[in-house]
């Protein structure tokens, strides 16, 4: 899976699923304080990264994402790691 | 003790999806009993239900606060909306007042069988998401509507079963009129999905009429079994001298609150335990049966359950007493949340001077025939009225309400 496509991906279910406005998407949004999410929707995160990639994270692995950026780079990690 | 009123109610039914629309219903005497083939293709005895539609909450509230809410926490909120509305009470109130929330519900099949589908499927208990646990808990009605109203008041659910509605209203009462609270939004809650009355079902107690609308026939004798229904239905209930501070609309008076357990078997009801609650009813309302203009009866098409429920009525009120009707006719049995939707339907009568029909009446069993039970839409003034709600376990829970005057 290409860049584009896995932030693309992620951006749809941002918007569609967990209802962040679309003009806060950008790379160096922080995921946590500019798209307003809490605790319970990293939770929710987890379920929808399932879901879309196939790939399932647990809390550790969110320890260095602060930004949107991050974010995308972790999913692209995973999913090299997981074609290896 | 202090004077408790009803100064707002909100509904959601299988006969209308606000007030206006179910007093119509009423009226005319119209079913909202449905043939649902989802029930046929899981093995049901019998596909009947009454039924709502999902509601679409995305416009009222947030991703966060829907994803915490099954089926009956999102009735119960379309009700509820409506019933704050009802009795003209705005978030600023619930801000600055202590209001509580005692709300009856008995069951979260469908949220519970869900997630736990997921965890099986999935091997992690994550992948069943943030809202589970919320969703499955039997007080998710309570926790979600006392955290989106932002309610600082008493916060429990009542689970009593098919009389949860009604203790649900006879707690308000008790804690209002002892002065412990001055407001609270109390009510009633039930799913209505294939996954949660499937075990019911089993029981060989549910109708398996043909005619959808026929098949709810309390009282009758050709009765064959209740029609499980739901929804959500919200009363506003508060202090006497709270209403008449904000001047709030004052739609009726609680002055009896009456329950009483059989003390037997666990699903067939007796006589003496219901008949006890009413007279208990009676008692604190200070009122002589034959002031009571309507009693809307728990009937619910049983064989069993309705001769009792006759029985013990003759044995309150004498034989062809007050106007007796059972709303389930057309609702069929609304389960946790009857107790509450027909004390709303019985104040509806009273505000439009109309007693309800019992449906389906075509000839009364011997027991029924003693009382007087109302076949067609009777215009009448209604100024005191009795609510049964029985449920298993023997619980038993009678309301009287009354016009103010």
């Amino acid at each position: 899976m290409t860049k584009d496509i896995i932030e693309e991906k992620i951006n749809y279910f941002l918007v569609d699923e967990f209802e962040v406005e679309e003009e806060e998407i950008a790379p160096e949004a922080n995921l946590k304080e500019t798209l307003e999410l809490d605790s319970l929707d990293f939770v929710d995160l987890v379920v929808a990264i399932e879901s879309n990639f196939g790939v399932k994270l647990v809390g550790e692995d969110f320890v260095n994402v602060k930004t949107l950026q991050d974010f995308y780079d972790l999913i692209e990690s995973k999913l090299s790691q997981k074609t290896v | 003790m202090r004077r408790v009123v009803i100064t707002g109610m909100g509904i959601y039914s299988c006969i209308g999806k606000n007030l206006s629309e179910v007093k119509e219903s009423l009226y005319s005497g119209t079913s909202g009993i449905v043939f649902d083939q989802k029930r046929k293709d899981f093995g049901y005895r019998s596909p009947l239900s009454g039924m709502v539609e999902e509601p679409n909450l995305k416009k009222f509230l947030s991703r966060r606060e829907r994803i915490s809410m099954g089926e009956e926490a999102q009735y119960a909120y379309v009700a509820t909306r409506e019933a704050l509305e009802n009795a003209r009470i705005d978030q600023d109130f619930l801000d600055n007042n202590e209001v509580g929330i005692l709300y009856g519900n008995d069951s979260t099949a469908k949220s519970v069988i869900e997630s736990v589908d997921t965890m099986r499927q999935k091997g992690d208990t994550t992948l069943v998401g943030s809202g589970a646990i919320f969703k499955a808990m039997n007080s998710t009605v309570t926790m979600n509507l006392s955290t989106i109203f932002r309610l600082t008041g008493v916060n429990f659910t009542i689970s009593a079963a098919c009389a949860s509605g009604s203790h649900a209203i006879g707690m308000a009462y008790q804690l209002i009129s002892s002065g412990l609270q001055d407001t609270i939004i109390c009510g009633g809650a039930q799913e209505i999905n294939e996954l949660a009355m499937g075990s019911f079902d089993g029981l060989g107690v549910f109708s398996t009429n043909q005619d959808p609308a026929k098949a709810s026939r309390p009282f009758d004798s050709g009765r064959d079994g209740l029609v499980p229904s739901g929804g959500g239905a919200t009363l506003i209930v508060e202090s006497y001298d709270s209403a008449i501070k904000r001047g709030a609309p004052i739609l009726g008076e609680i002055v009896g609150y009456g329950f009483s357990s059989n003390g037997e078997h666990i699903s067939t009801p007796n006589v003496e335990g219901p008949s006890r609650a009413m007279l208990k009813a009676l008692k604190q309302a200070n009122l002589k049966p034959e002031q009571i203009d309507y009693v809307n009866a728990h009937a619910t098409s049983t064989p069993v359950g309705d001769a009792n429920e006759a029985k013990a009525i003759v044995e309150v009120f004498g034989p062809k007493g007050p106007c007796v009707s059972s709303t389930k006719s057309m609702t069929g049995h609304e389960c946790w949340m009857a107790g509450a939707s027909e004390v709303i339907y019985s104040m509806l009568m009273m505000e439009h001077s109309f007693v309800a029909p019992n449906i389906n009446l075509e000839n009364p069993d011997e027991d029924a025939a003693q009382l007087n039970l109302v076949k067609k839409t009777l215009n009448k003034k209604i100024d005191v009225f009795l609510s049964n709600s029985f449920g298993f376990g023997g619980t038993n829970s009678a309301l009287i309400i009354k016009k103010l005057s």
